[in-house]
């Protein structure tokens, strides 16, 4: 073993630091600049997508078509819809998982630093695919993130085929970051690490991780029997030959319940390390966590359909997703009660990472809940394809996944650049993002339930004023986030230097590392209790 | 200070200052006219008070952490964290809960799927952007399309109070008889809803989804397309009209008989003025949307009318073609099987001699009727 660690030290002398210029990016194979290549696109691709969504609420502040044609409309939602979730949410996470992983389980680097690269520049290059759409005669993709059939296929624009084969290079750049996620965890744990005693960011990932390969090969089957639909005039899902509109929707929602879990599971592991830190206090039921986690995992492949109660599945089919789903309150409940638990007869204080981590607990709870309402098959009948859809999943990915990323770059960003972020600008921002948040999406309930349907352009008069609360708070939101770029900027460029620890409760082997964390993070394995 | 409560002032003002008067702020769900929308009204009013109060002692618990164990008041951090009997307790309580609302969740499913013994039975086809009502017992039926004009949507014009909520003809439904609904599609997903019967259905082309309602009191009752359908989404409104039994069969009996007349339509001679006024009528309610009540198209993916060879060569044959068989591969529908003849032919008049096209010819209905024929 000892040879093996001395042999490592003498190629150090030769490469210790990063390379030069752009090559530095363009070849890089180590974590720390592929996560942080991952989380600037990530960053870039939430501005990108946010003014998606800006065009959408100043088309929707009054009645009436104002700014943009319904066609043109169609095609933002559906491009914002794409642009978060596989542009912002998942490159972010992926990001953190570069960075923090290796340092969290006491490893020099992940395992497959070669595929690391080819994943992350695969990424930019779907996306380059993708987003050229828009100037493209006849338009991006206007049928919806969800890419129902036949409205995609039979009726869909010629760049179709541009959105399917994006979603083949996400996926695949999705599938090679799972593996090495995977391959490092298993392999590179430090000794004495047992997997009961990893951190539970490391836990959530390795879990995704699993997710992601089981269900990216799943949305590439779907995409790929639409090119055939497309271009070699097969009819998987045209009725007129023979094939199925609704099995496009089972194959997708197959894909698409996972991935809901791929974009939130690892913001549950994120609060699971901020949480403890900030309330000095160890994590309540750290097992039952881990299991928790594992149950909803597992949970997700069951309950697709609950997507689809509406388009006429048998009864049977009915009462069996909605109690499946309904059961996934359960786990989901345990974790919420367990960072509760933490929290309770803690010593806390309330820096920005704590401030989201709360609000995430709060609000992502608040989306908990309207999930729960809309378990129930009979409401469903009623919410289906409302605003009240669109409220709750903007309350579990904008106050979940998102408020769990930015907790997470709070938490560690200290520890990557060695320098303390502004607090005030950090709390200015997230009480701004907190205000803009819910005045933006709590309206949107009502508008479900006062009958306003998703993805219109235009609307009938009673919806008017919470329609224009909600793009009053969108405005706001949108606006705030530039405050988080800027106190990024300021904090890498002039930030007081931080210490080892940065925080006073942190626990967990990336603050036994330097600030900010070298190159290559444990040359020599810490050695784990 | 006082500049930030200036700015804050204006979201307000903006909302205080929106001119339309008849805005509300409904915040649930209508208890609806039928049994089914009234028990989901109770499901749902039950499900969001146990949220409601799960959110209570929650959230409860947490402000109180957040309030009293701080460091900032010198509070020490305990040393717990694990306590199996609290943990089995937070995991059998909401499946108890859970069980106890799956039971009348369950009732209400069975019985939104029991969709025999009706008395009345509508087939319902959703088209881009409008819905078909077939009466299957009676055999006639018609097309329901947005009444709103196209000046009140783009501003032109101040909007009426059921703006893209109104129709030029609505499903007429006799109270207190149920009603079982057949719900297609001719070409996309579309959805079916009317939040006051309950009652949401896809749409889908080579399905046929069944569904019901018993309406309880006379009334209007207003609903739109809930399925992403293209960019006449938003414009594909629903409205029912209950009214009691006798009226309801004095209504059929109106029906049919309009039904021969307008067949008598199609071997009429009309004039050129006849056919296109008529053809304005039909192009708005049909047309317009895509091509644009100016006939200039949303290129590049929707060609404009206004001088095209189709629309302005000395042969109207191609163009007749393309009405009724509608362009393969295009978002242009087959209007053969959606239009009646006169109207067809009213269409193609209009599309020849508006915008400038004037090409001064006529295109008759038995011209129409004839190239329906050939195939």
């Amino acid at each position: 073993m000892s040879a093996v660690v001395d042999t490592h030290a003498e190629e150090e002398h030769h490469a210790h630091g990063p390379a030069k210029g752009i090559t530095r990016w363009l070849f890089t194979t180590n974590h720390k600049d592929i996560g942080t290549m991952y989380l600037i696109f990530s960053f870039t691709m939430f501005l990108l997508a946010g003014s998606f969504a800006m065009v959408i609420r100043a088309e929707l502040f009054e009645p009436g078509m104002q700014l943009v044609r319904p066609e043109f409309f169609n095609q933002m939602t559906t491009m914002h819809g794409l642009t978060m979730i596989f542009g912002a949410i998942m490159p972010a996470f992926v990001g953190l998982a570069n960075w923090q992983i290796p340092m969290m389980i006491g490893a020099p680097d992940m395992a497959l630093p070669r595929l690391n690269n080819w994943s992350f520049w695969l990424l930019v290059a779907g996306f380059v695919l993708l987003e050229s759409t828009l100037f493209m005669p006849g338009g991006a993709p206007n049928f919806g993130w969800t890419a129902y059939a036949p409205l995609s296929t039979t009726y869909g624009p010629p760049s179709t085929t541009y959105f399917i084969f994006a979603v083949h290079m996400m996926g695949i750049s999705s599938i090679m970051g799972a593996i090495n996620i995977i391959a490092t965890i298993l392999n590179l744990r430090a000794p004495g690490m047992t997997l009961m005693k990893m951190p539970l960011f490391v836990w959530t990932w390795l879990i995704t991780a699993f997710l992601l390969i089981a269900v990216m090969p799943v949305l590439a089957g779907t995409v790929t029997m639409m090119l055939m639909d497309i271009h070699f005039h097969t009819s998987f899902f045209n009725a007129a030959g023979g094939g199925d509109p609704v099995m496009y929707q089972h194959i997708f929602w197959f894909f698409g319940h996972p991935e809901v879990y791929i974009m939130i599971l690892p913001a549950f592991g994120i609060i699971s390390e901020i949480i403890p830190t900030f309330a000095r206090k160890k994590l309540f039921g750290y097992t039952s966590m881990v299991y928790a986690v594992a149950s909803i995992a597992f949970l997700s492949f069951v309950v697709w359909a609950h997507h689809m109660f509406t388009v006429g599945m048998p009864v049977a089919g009915e009462i069996f997703f909605m109690y499946t789903t309904m059961l996934i309150a359960v786990p989901t409940g345990v974790k919420v009660f367990n960072w509760v638990a933490t929290m309770f007869r803690g010593s806390m204080t309330f820096e920005t990472p704590m401030l989201f981590a709360i609000a995430f607990v709060v609000l992502f709870s608040i989306g908990g809940f309207s999930g729960l309402m809309l378990a129930i098959a009979p409401a469903d009948f009623q919410y289906q394809d409302t605003y009240f859809v669109v409220a709750h999943f903007h309350y579990v990915l904008v106050s979940g996944a998102l408020f769990g990323i930015f907790a997470a770059v709070y938490y560690w960003l200290p520890k990557w650049s060695g320098r303390m972020y502004d607090e005030t600008l950090g709390k200015t921002h997230f009480w701004l993002s907190f205000i803009g948040m819910n005045v933006t999406f709590f309206p949107m309930h009502f508008l479900g339930l006062a009958g306003m349907p998703r993805r219109i352009p235009d609307y009938a008069l009673q919806f008017t004023d919470f329609n224009q609360v909600a793009s009053v708070g969108a405005f706001l939101f949108g606006a705030t986030q530039l405050i988080f770029l800027f106190l990024v900027i300021k904090t890498v460029r002039a930030g007081e230097p931080a210490t080892a620890k940065v925080w006073e409760g942190s626990h967990g082997l990336e603050w036994d590392l330097p600030s900010p964390a070298p190159y290559h993070s444990w040359t020599t394995p810490p050695v784990v209790d | 200070m006082r500049v930030h409560a200036l700015w804050a002032g204006v979201p307000v003002a903006l909302v205080l200052m929106s001119p339309n008067v008849s805005a509300d702020w409904a915040v649930n769900l209508p208890r609806g006219v039928t049994e089914v929308s009234q028990s989901i009204y109770h499901l749902h009013m039950t499900i969001f008070w146990i949220c409601v109060v799960i959110g209570i002692v929650v959230f409860g618990v947490m402000l109180w952490s957040v309030l009293f164990h701080r460091k900032s008041l010198g509070h020490k951090s305990a040393n717990f964290h694990e306590h199996t009997l609290v943990e089995i307790a937070w995991t059998i309580v909401p499946l108890l809960i859970l069980v106890a609302m799956a039971v009348p969740a369950t009732a209400t499913l069975l019985d939104m799927y029991n969709t025999s013994k009706s008395a009345v039975d509508i087939k319902i086809t959703g088209y881009q952007w409008k819905w078909h009502y077939q009466y299957l017992d009676d055999k006639f039926g018609f097309f329901s399309v947005l009444s709103t004009p196209q000046d009140e949507i783009h501003n032109m014009m101040p909007k009426d109070k059921w703006y893209l909520r109104e129709v030029d003809k609505p499903l007429v439904l006799p109270v207190g008889e149920k009603v079982r609904f057949l719900v297609t599609s001719n070409d996309v997903i579309h959805s079916w809803w009317v939040p006051d019967l309950g009652v949401k259905k896809d749409a889908i082309p080579g399905y046929i989804n069944e569904t019901w309602a018993r309406i309880d009191k006379p009334g209007i009752y207003r609903g739109q397309c809930a399925e992403l359908c293209g960019q006449g989404h938003a414009f594909m409104p629903i409205v029912v009209k209950a009214v009691p039994k006798a009226d309801y069969d004095k209504w059929v009996a109106e029906q049919r008989k309009q039904a021969e007349q307008l067949a008598a339509l199609n071997s009429k001679t009309w004039t050129m003025a006849e056919l296109m006024s008529r053809g304005k009528d039909k192009f708005d309610a049909n047309c317009a949307v895509c091509h644009q009540a100016t006939g200039v198209g949303q290129p590049p993916t929707i060609p404009p009318l206004k001088g095209r060879p189709i629309t302005t060569g000395p042969d109207p044959s191609q163009h007749i073609y393309t009405v009724i068989h509608g362009r393969p591969g295009t978002m242009m529908p087959a209007f053969g099987k959606q239009l009646s003849p006169v109207d067809i032919a009213a269409i193609i008049t209009y599309e020849r001699n508006a915008w400038g096209n004037n090409t001064g010819q006529k295109v008759t209905p038995q011209e129409v009727l004839k190239a329906e024929q050939e195939k």
